[in-house]
């Protein structure tokens, strides 16, 4: 009998932080997999977020550095201009790429940093309770919107990756989502290749990865991904955007 | 036939693998882990009568080594052998 599935070398062997049927740890599999078929363990370089993956560096087995909240591809753009060898990934949730992180994230996608972005868009912030992110869809409720997101009050959802894709220096933008394996093993070809992208220097590349956060939804794991299919997909659809 | 092999102690029960699964063949276990949940389990012959997620009804068979459970595990709790 052959092992035809088996945990990633870049991946540790630990037990993570997050909630049960929580997507941080299949992106985290997807990304530390590619990492392992593309051979650049030995020159990556992860850029952690704040947010719930604020220790992913705990999580892969490569090099990483944190970043101050939203800073992340500021820290990307510094490490990848001095250390152009090496390959810089950032891996930013929706509160940290597309809140307090969008200056950062617009002016480098504009700038075209040869790097790759893997966003993580769970329509909600987890670490500091459930609160309403920028993603968050109308009518979803948060512990900031009781009542559910209105329009009035709170705007609509912020569809960050089809702005970048306006700039000219962005080359590659997709959106995926994690709720099936057939999905997750989509999700995994885009990422590959925004990776792939950097090592070829083609620039700035940016995977948009709807995600599961079954406790601030609160539903149970399998509800949560029927939820992206049924409810996140007609807002966020996706499929290359760029 | 294939088989998977569950580490029982990283699972945290979210239940997606059995979900998944398209023979049935993953269910739950009675015992709680140290993590003080009950972890899931495989059997070589289909536990479950009918399927909890998508697709219509269980084929007859065990393990068809297809990964599915290891694909959607959040936790990589799952080896899949074939
Ligand atoms: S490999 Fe496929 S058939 Fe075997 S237990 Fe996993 S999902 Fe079921
Ligand atoms: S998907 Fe993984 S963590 Fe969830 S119940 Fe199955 S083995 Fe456990």
């Amino acid at each position: 009998m052959e092992k035809v599935f088996s945990h990633p070398k870049s991946l540790r062997n630990v037990s993570t932080h997050y909630c049960a049927g929580c997507g941080h740890g299949i992106a985290h599999r997807l990304i530390a997999e590619i990492v392992d078929e593309l051979g650049i363990r030995e020159r990556v370089i992860g850029v952690a977020p704040v947010g719930c993956a604020v220790i992913a560096y705990d999580y892969w087995d490569f090099d990483c550095s944190e970043a101050a909240h939203g800073r992340a591809l500021a820290v990307a753009t510094g490490i990848k201009r001095v250390r152009p060898q090496n390959i810089v990934f950032t891996y930013q949730g929706d509160g940290d790429l597309a809140a307090i992180g969008t200056n950062e994230t617009i002016h480098a996608a504009n700038r075209g940093e040869n790097v790759t972005v893997i966003f993580i868009n769970n329509a909600v912030y987890g670490m500091t309770g459930g609160q309403m992110a920028p993603t968050t869809l109308l009518g979803q409720k948060t512990t900031t919107t009781p009542l559910g997101r209105e329009i009035k009050l709170h705007g609509y959802p912020l569809k960050i990756s089809e702005m970048l894709a306006l700039l000219p220096a962005v080359k590659y933008i997709e959106r995926v989502s994690l709720h099936s394996p057939p999905e997750i093993i989509k999700a995994k070809e885009a990422i590959k290749l925004a990776f792939q992208n950097q090592i070829d220097n083609i620039g700035f590349s940016l995977v948009e990865i709807l995600s599961p956060c079954p406790t601030y939804w609160d539903m149970p794991p399998k509800k949560a991904l029927d939820w992206i299919k049924e409810v996140m997909m007609k807002e966020f659809p996706i499929g290359r955007i760029k | 036939m294939a088989k998977i092999i569950i580490d029982r102690e990283k699972c945290k029960g979210c239940l997606l693998c059995v979900s998944f699964c398209p023979k049935g063949l993953i269910s739950v276990d009675k015992d709680l882990n140290r993590r003080g949940v009950k972890p899931v389990k495989f059997s070589p012959r289909p536990v479950l009568r009918s399927p909890q997620g998508e697709g219509g009804s269980f084929s007859k068979g065990g393990c068809l080594g297809c990964a599915m459970c290891a694909i959607i595990c959040p936790d990589c709790c799952i080896e899949v052998y074939k």
